[in-house]
């Protein structure tokens, strides 16, 4: 029993992550229908700008404060929300009216771009690099049970921003307006609605989001290199799509869900090699029972 | 299009593919290889053209169905011993892995096809890390450290003249009566539906012939490289092959072959830049879409202008 | 669509490509000596340590005037840690650059990869630090200047039920990767014969970074030490959660620990963990000191490691052995560089034996205040 409840603990503290990534993937997928690929690319940008400003911010509110720690995020949340809306700007604008799949293509081209950009001696480079501590962590020990107040954190953090997206998109007038430009573009403009400036902000946002994660991610394990969000990127994406892709809490469910799978997976020898596998079995298996991922609703074509 | 000028193109390109596999000691290993690359990256981006590009299904598990057919046929070539001299047996190989790959693209096909969009994407995605998976746990193809000492049976002759008979079997299928199906499930799955198209049929077919070229050109790759690894077909190849495609101009075989011919053979003009060589390749790939996002060869002569 | 129109195309590649080939590279002035590494990809560290380490003995042997009255030149070919790039970039340097031998790669399934090209080409190619027993079985142009992974394996075998004295060993692979099997393939092999007790077997992917599912499995299942053959940036973070799960038994794993990065990541996680490598920059030979000396005076105090040390002495192997032979032409070559004895390089004493590996001592090193600190030696 303790075992089967440190898995879930464990399980817990991975998924927020994913479903954290997840939730940028499907904000920006709600809007535009596409796949923004260079997502894991911001994530890993968050966690480099986190590394360089830590020691500035340091300075100031003093080593692992609290403050300092806020600080951190937003500065990357800020850097990374401004590199997405650089990139929708130059690489994925030009592209708005054309076919989806042109968009995709330059997106992976941007992601590569990023990744091996960064990975040039001149800039990051490849080695992995020590991520500062931001918050000094512990263990809560709760009989045979271990939680790290980093996870701890982290699934507060998730919560917290899933139901801030939420209430953006609800409740506000941006988020009605991103609504009506994820129904129908042209009608949103005919109405007045600024395309352009919802569609950058949607993008500023889920960077945003990105870079929180890639922060947290960074704080889990503090080894931090250019190809740090690809595995990650990939399982949230998974996330994403099995949550119903273009569904806040679909994303969530969806991260916490895969986050749960892989730990039990990893677990149990003979499966903790197949547990690439897993995750995109358990996928498959959903997506066939329900083609519209979990929470998604399925759309009836129109003629 | 005329039917006997084709099969007249078919003939003068096998022709000329045994001619430059019986001069090709003669050249420059190193070109030889990157030449060889460049076929089964023909094969590879035509057969998945007629998924992605004529019946516009959107499948990123393309590797997974090469992997099946390189280490299908390299397996068969490690256990059969002495007659892999024999003529017939490296096409026969080849087909094995192919009939399997397609055995395999069926049974993902029958399932997975009634996903749409962005879901097959993933879906196809998933397939082809559980079949990398696979091949990374099992033994008997070597796992994590891969499958070596395959026989270099690959030559010049062969992947062309694959590459060849690829693109001249979906080029007839695709026009084919039976082939506008394809483009017709492509163009509006709907109105294809209610024309008497079977529309799951269409795609599993498209699905099923594309794995079994991807097959074919998975076992070139094993009898070229003569070494495979799990970590060599992983979702990032699949991404290789699909901007192939895309660039190429979706459904359209002359772009997508000179598309494949020029993504492969731009990573080798660009080793001079060694550091910043994949940064080029990747700025060049932005810069080709936004300059050209129909396709980096679309002529005017094309039908289609809906995507 | 005109059919023509492709085919067309495909037939006027095909002839632009037949005359492009007829071209061949002459001989120059210069010794050409390969190198293909992983500079970019998964695992760049290594690759990019190997090539400083080559990189620096080339320039030295050049300043001293270089060999047979020739300036060596030395081509460098990135291949992205990426499976199919080794292929390319061995047949290039051969054919296209004329090379007349191939140094690299650190890991062993890109060096599997090229060893065929260069043995049916008769290069020689010799292997920094590739472990895999297989590599070297490719053909009699094949040297590595390391020990192989049947030796690694039994050392750490009779380590763990040495030095560590544990009944009870569980095993955490990666699950990508070659090294990583084989190893403990080799170290189940002797540990069991030993007597010793295989507890939890577990895998992970590479690139990972949660490894509590499988920590928490080991930890329930209690044993006295844990074997985690694997790289260093994978192995930091075990470490970190492990120590998080509150788990105090040592771990210990291979050559693949080597870096500055387990130290600068893992910090106090590391502490008191071990691990086998090929040799300890703390080596108090005179070889060793003038490398280290040597190598941060041109890498700006950086710190080698160990497949620094190695790219180092493989390119010196090949110098010294070219030296032998007076000549650059393949067979004779490959006989000198067989013929490897007593040779004093960086990271020890190297003898090829007639398997073409090195038969080289094995160092523990033991992490103690953050810092690698030299345990023992198990000579071959």
């Amino acid at each position: 029993m303790d075992w089967f409840l440190q898995q879930a603990i464990n399980g817990l503290g991975l998924g927020a992550i994913y479903a954290l990534i997840a939730l940028g993937y499907t904000m920006v997928y709600g809007v535009l229908r596409f796949i923004n690929f260079a997502h894991s690319d911001v994530l890993m940008l968050g966690a480099f700008t986190a590394l360089y400003v830590a020691p500035q911010i340091e300075k100031v509110a003093g080593a692992e404060s609290p403050v300092g720690c806020v600080m951190v995020f937003v500065v990357a949340a800020a850097v990374c929300a401004c590199i997405g809306m650089l990139i929708e700007r130059l690489a994925y604008r030009p592209l708005r009216n054309r076919p989806k799949l042109a968009v995709l293509i330059t997106a992976i081209g941007v992601s590569l771009l990023i990744e091996y950009t960064a990975q040039n001696e001149k800039v990051f480079g490849s080695a992995p690099q020590p991520f500062p501590k931001l918050l000094s962590d512990y263990e809560i020990n709760l009989g045979n049970l271990v939680v790290s107040s980093n996870d701890i954190l982290t699934v507060g953090v998730t919560i917290v921003l899933l139901v801030a997206m939420w209430w953006i998109v609800q409740k506000t007038r941006v988020g009605t307006a991103m609504r009506a430009v994820s129904y129908n573009q042209q009608a949103a403009a005919l109405m007045g609605v600024p395309v352009d400036k919802i569609i950058s902000f949607t993008f500023g946002l889920g960077s945003a989001l990105a870079a929180i994660a890639g922060v947290l991610y960074a704080m889990k394990a503090p080894g931090i290199e250019p190809l740090m969000g690809v595995q990650p990127g990939l399982r949230a994406f998974v996330a994403a799509v099995l949550g119903g892709i273009g569904n806040l809490p679909g994303a969530v469910l969806g991260g916490f869900l895969l986050g749960l799978l892989e730990t039990f997976a990893g677990g149990i020898p003979g499966l903790s090699n197949y547990r690439d596998a897993i995750a995109f079995g358990i996928l498959i298996l959903i997506l066939l029972l329900k083609p519209a991922g979990l929470l998604g609703r399925s759309t009836i074509e129109k003629v | 299009m005329n039917f006997r000028g084709a099969k007249r193109w078919l003939l003068l390109g096998i022709a000329l593919a045994i001619l430059a596999s019986y001069f090709s000691p003669q050249f420059n290993r190193y070109y030889l290889g990157v030449v060889i690359d460049v076929g089964i990256a023909i094969i590879l981006a035509t057969s998945l053209n007629l998924i992605n590009g004529h019946t516009g299904q959107f499948s990123l598990g393309h590797a997974g169905f090469m992997a099946i057919g390189g280490y299908f046929s390299a397996w068969i070539s490690l256990s059969v011993g002495e007659s892999i001299q024999a003529f017939w047996y490296f096409p026969l190989s080849l087909c094995a892995g192919g009939v399997l790959a397609a055995a395999v693209g069926w049974l993902v096909g029958v399932p997975s096809l009634r996903l749409r969009g962005d879901y097959l994407a993933i879906v196809t995605l998933g397939f082809g890390e559980i079949i990398r998976v696979i091949a990374q746990n099992t033994e008997a193809v070597g796992a994590a450290s891969g499958l070596k000492g395959i026989p270099k049976l690959t030559t010049l002759g062969w992947a062309f003249g694959f590459a060849v008979i690829t693109v001249y079997a979906i080029a007839t299928l695709v026009n084919s009566t039976y082939g506008r199906a394809f483009i017709a499930v492509h163009d509006d799955e709907i109105a294809a539906a209610s024309h008497g198209v079977n529309t799951t049929r269409t795609k599993v077919v498209a699905f099923v012939t594309g794995a079994f070229f991807a097959g074919i050109a998975g076992g070139l790759y094993a009898h070229h490289k003569q070494f495979l690894s799990p970590t060599g077909f992983d979702w990032v190849k699949s991404i290789d092959i699909v901007v192939m495609v895309i660039l190429g101009g979706m459904g359209r075989t002359g772009g997508v072959i000179a598309a494949a011919i020029l993504l492969t053979l731009m990573p080798e003009f660009l080793r001079e830049f060694s550091e910043y060589r994949m940064i080029i390749y990747s700025l060049l790939i932005i810069l080709l879409m936004l300059l050209r996002p129909e396709g980096l060869f679309s002529f005017k002569t094309q039908r289609r202008s809906k995507s | 669509m005109k059919a023509q129109y492709w085919i067309s195309s495909l037939v006027v590649i095909l002839i632009v490509f037949i005359s492009l080939s007829s071209c061949k590279s002459g001989g120059g002035d210069k010794i050409k000596v390969g190198e293909f590494a992983s500079l970019t990809g998964k695992e760049a560290t290594f690759g990019t340590s190997a090539h400083e380490g080559t990189l620096l003995a080339i320039e030295q042997v050049n300043l001293s005037g270089g060999v047979l009255g020739k300036q060596l030149e030395l081509l460098t070919e990135d291949d992205q840690t990426k499976a199919g790039e080794p292929a390319n970039a061995v047949n290039k340097l051969i054919s296209k650059d004329g090379v007349i031998a191939i140094l690299g790669e650190v890991a062993s399934s890109r060096s599997l990869e090229a060893a065929p090209i260069c043995q049916q080409s008769q290069i020689p190619m010799i292997s920094p630090a590739s472990t895999n027993p297989t590599v070297t079985q490719e053909g009699n142009y094949i040297f590595r200047v390391c020990f192989n992974d049947d030796f690694q394996g039994g050392a750490l075998a009779n380590f763990a039920s040495g030095t560590l004295k544990a009944k009870k060993v569980a095993i955490l692979t990666d699950v990508k990767s070659d090294y990583s099997k084989g190893l403990a393939k080799s170290f189940k092999a002797k540990y069991s014969n030993n007597g010793g007790n295989i507890g939890t077997e577990l895998d992970f992917n590479g690139g990972d970074k949660d490894f509590k599912g499988q920590l928490t499995a080991i930890k329930s299942d209690n044993p006295d030490a844990i074997f985690l053959p694997g790289y260093y940036n994978d192995v930091a973070l075990i470490c970190i959660q492990a120590k998080q799960l509150g788990m105090n038994i040592p771990i210990f794993g291979g050559d693949g620990w080597e870096s500055e990065s387990l130290l600068t990541i893992g910090k106090d996680a590391m502490e008191g963990h071990y691990f086998s490598t090929h040799c300890s920059i703390e080596q108090p030979t005179p070889e060793m000191t003038a490398f280290v000396a040597a190598y941060q005076k041109r890498f700006e105090g950086k710190t080698p490691d160990a497949m620094a040390v190695l790219g180092y002495d493989s390119a010196m192997v090949l110098v010294d052995a070219i030296k032998r032979a007076k000549t650059t032409e393949s067979v004779a070559l490959r006989d000198a560089i067989a013929a490897t004895k007593n040779f004093a390089g960086a990271s020890g004493n190297i003898n090829l034996n007639a398997d073409r590996d090195a038969v080289k001592a094995l160092v523990f090193i033991q992490i103690k205040n953050e810092k690698f600190t030299y345990n023992t030696t198990v000579n071959p």
